[in-house]
């Protein structure tokens, strides 16, 4: 497991350029040029269960879903950072990819330090420390249970139809 | 509103204190785009939003709901806002066929509000259309959807699935954020226009200092135009807010008039005077001076005259920022009977077809081809770095567009400065940053 760390403001032309926008939306499409901006190594050494950590207001910038599809489908397990961009957020919620806001866990975190995330617990171990985050309100928890807010509208239009 | 009844005693609880004051603007409209009489702070609530907006990333979302929409159909096929604006004209045979999927899946369903390539940049021709009105809620699946806040409706982006899930449903949830007071007082000086205002703001108060808030904008506002207040609503994301709101006045009810909007067609919303705040700031303006955002963030904000003198190979006039006739107007006013530097590029990408018309109506698009300018088809333009106006490693732009990320006009190993309409214009000038103060007629 390898943990990727980054600083503040990261935006979304660093973790998916613009230019790409409008010829890549598969997974398959988006994995080569994840982070391309950022760090150029990430997206031929990243592995299932890797975890980043991040300075504050990561995913800053357009409103751009392609960096959360690339990494849900990477395998990241967790984004821990000090805190998220709000488009950012909402995306990530919506595609069941993990966010977690902690900016003590981040300043704890030393390089090499080993960091395993509990999301049902609500906690994050850095080395020995281990820190805790509030839970996500049960409304939003639903939706990324569900796989994503694709996934939980199948559900919901299927209740509507009875 | 809930009491705790215990026996005889009512217990006052803080949440009932709190309903005792007075409200911001968004729990107003949140409130009543979710059926209730009040909000707070903190809740989540399901909304039915007026219009969702998306643009050439339609093709995209109609891919991930397509047995979907054929089994349950639109929600609401006056809800979707659909206009072709990012790649415009198509650049290449994918662009040409996304575009292609769009208007065949605007005809099948039915879309109401669909604008085609040519017509301009989706946020200047919603507004235009008179599509986001006072008191409103529009999503979209741009981040700076934010921009209708100029027209005191509360906007702010979203992602292509939620968009989807929208039009499928009609509805989604959205967490009532708490709202930051913006006080302006004054006028701003010669050479001092909106844009250098909210980079102002921007490089106080950080790309994140409204992250989760609602900035609520008071004050004397008669001095700022509908144009201007789209400035500086456009670039409310730019430090993070959930939408970044005018009241309406005689200005707005004005642009609606304009736009073929009936006055009793809309309700404006506004807070109350004893609203609570998480945050309030005051800003004098006639203490304000032109500035630049250096590379590679928006609050990288520096005076202009840190910075005049370095050499600018293209300066770039347009975008939902500043792509304005009134933009347009400011520019050829500085380059008319001038010519651009030889070392210096001028590129102009007009906000919509009808903002070009006026520019070209009073003389401004004569003075700007006079002057050597590339002028572009209505949309987005260089803006996102897809096509047109790409910068080459090494090179420095001066835009008007509203972010300067690495890489963002195509090439990571260029410069991209953000400024005013007059800024970029006497740099045009000039081939370097210039003060506009020095150059203006």
């Amino acid at each position: 497991m390898t943990v990727w760390l980054y600083g503040d403001d990261v935006n979304t032309d660093m973790l998916f350029p613009g230019k790409y926008t409008y010829t890549c939306s598969t997974p398959e499409e988006i994995r080569p040029h994840l982070l391309e901006e950022l760090d150029p190594s990430f997206a031929s050494r990243v592995q299932r269960g890797d975890i980043i950590m991040a300075g504050k207001n990561f995913g800053c910038g357009s409103s751009r879903e392609q960096p959360v599809v690339g990494l849900r489908a990477v395998g990241i397990e967790a984004i821990v950072a000090k805190s998220f961009a709000r488009i950012f957020y909402r995306a990530a919620i919506n595609q069941g990819l993990v966010l977690i806001e902690c900016p003590a866990a981040v300043e704890a975190y030393r390089e090499g330090d080993p960091v395993e995330v509990d999301a049902e617990a609500g906690t994050v171990r850095v080395g020995e420390q281990v820190f805790s985050f509030p839970p996500l309100p049960p409304e939003i928890l639903a939706i990324r249970e569900a796989g994503g807010l694709l996934p939980y509208t199948w559900k919901k239009l299927q209740e509507k139809k009875g | 509103m809930r009491h705790k009844k215990t026996g005889v005693v009512t217990l006052i609880t803080a949440e009932s204190i709190r309903l005792c004051m007075g409200q911001t603007f968004v729990e107003k409209v949140l409130a009543a785009k979710a059926g209730r009489e009040s909000v707070q702070p903190g809740e989540i609530v399901t909304v039915r939003p007026d219009h969702v907006l998306t643009h050439d990333n339609t093709a995209a979302i109609m891919g991930k709901i397509g047995p979907e929409l054929e089994e349950y159909g639109i929600a609401d096929p006056q809800m979707p806002l659909i206009v072709i604006d990012h790649v415009v004209p198509a650049a290449n045979e994918k662009t040409a066929a996304n575009h292609q999927r769009i208007r065949q899946f605007v005809q099948r369903q039915g879309i109401a509000h669909f604008y085609d390539a040519g017509e301009g940049i989706c946020h200047q021709v919603v507004a235009e259309k008179g599509l986001a009105l006072p008191g409103q809620l529009v999503l979209g699946s741009d981040s700076h959807t934010c921009s209708y806040g100029a027209l005191n409706c509360l906007a702010t982006g979203i992602d292509r699935t939620e968009a989807a899930a929208l039009w499928l449903t009609g509805e989604t949830w959205l967490k009532v954020p708490p709202s930051i007071k913006m006080t302006l007082t004054g006028s701003l000086p010669r050479g001092v226009y909106a844009k250098d205002l909210i980079l102002h703001i921007i490089g106080q108060v950080s790309a994140s200092g409204c992250s989760y808030q609602t900035v609520e904008f008071h004050g004397e506002l008669e001095h700022l135009s509908i144009s201007d207040r789209f400035t500086m609503a456009n670039m409310g994301v730019e430090m993070d807010s959930k939408g970044a709101v005018f009241p309406c006045d005689r200005h707005t009810r004005d642009y609606l008039r304009q736009a073929g909007v009936r006055p009793d067609s809309y309700r404006p919303v506004w807070a109350d005077p004893d609203a609570a705040y998480a945050q309030e700031h005051l800003y004098d303006l006639d203490q304000l001076e032109p500035v630049v955002a250096a590379p590679h963030t928006v609050d990288n904000v520096r005076p202009v005259g840190e910075l005049a003198g370095l050499p600018i190979h293209q300066c770039f006039l347009g975008t939902c920022t500043n792509g304005r006739h009134t933009d347009l107007r400011i520019a050829a006013d500085i380059l008319r009977g001038e010519q651009v530097h030889s070392h210096t590029r001028m590129v102009v990408a007009p906000a919509s077809r009808a903002e070009l018309q006026k520019a070209a109506a009073d003389g401004s698009l004569e003075a700007l081809l006079e002057a050597g300018a590339m002028v572009l088809p209505p949309g987005c333009g260089p803006c996102l770095g897809a096509h047109q106006g790409v910068l080459a490693p090494g090179e420095r732009c001066l835009s008007t567009a509203n972010r300067n990320f690495k890489g963002r006009m195509g090439c990571k190993e260029a410069e991209i400065y953000l400024a005013s309409p007059a800024t970029v214009a006497a740099t045009a000038l000039q081939g370097a940053i210039t003060d506009p103060r020095e150059v203006l007629p």
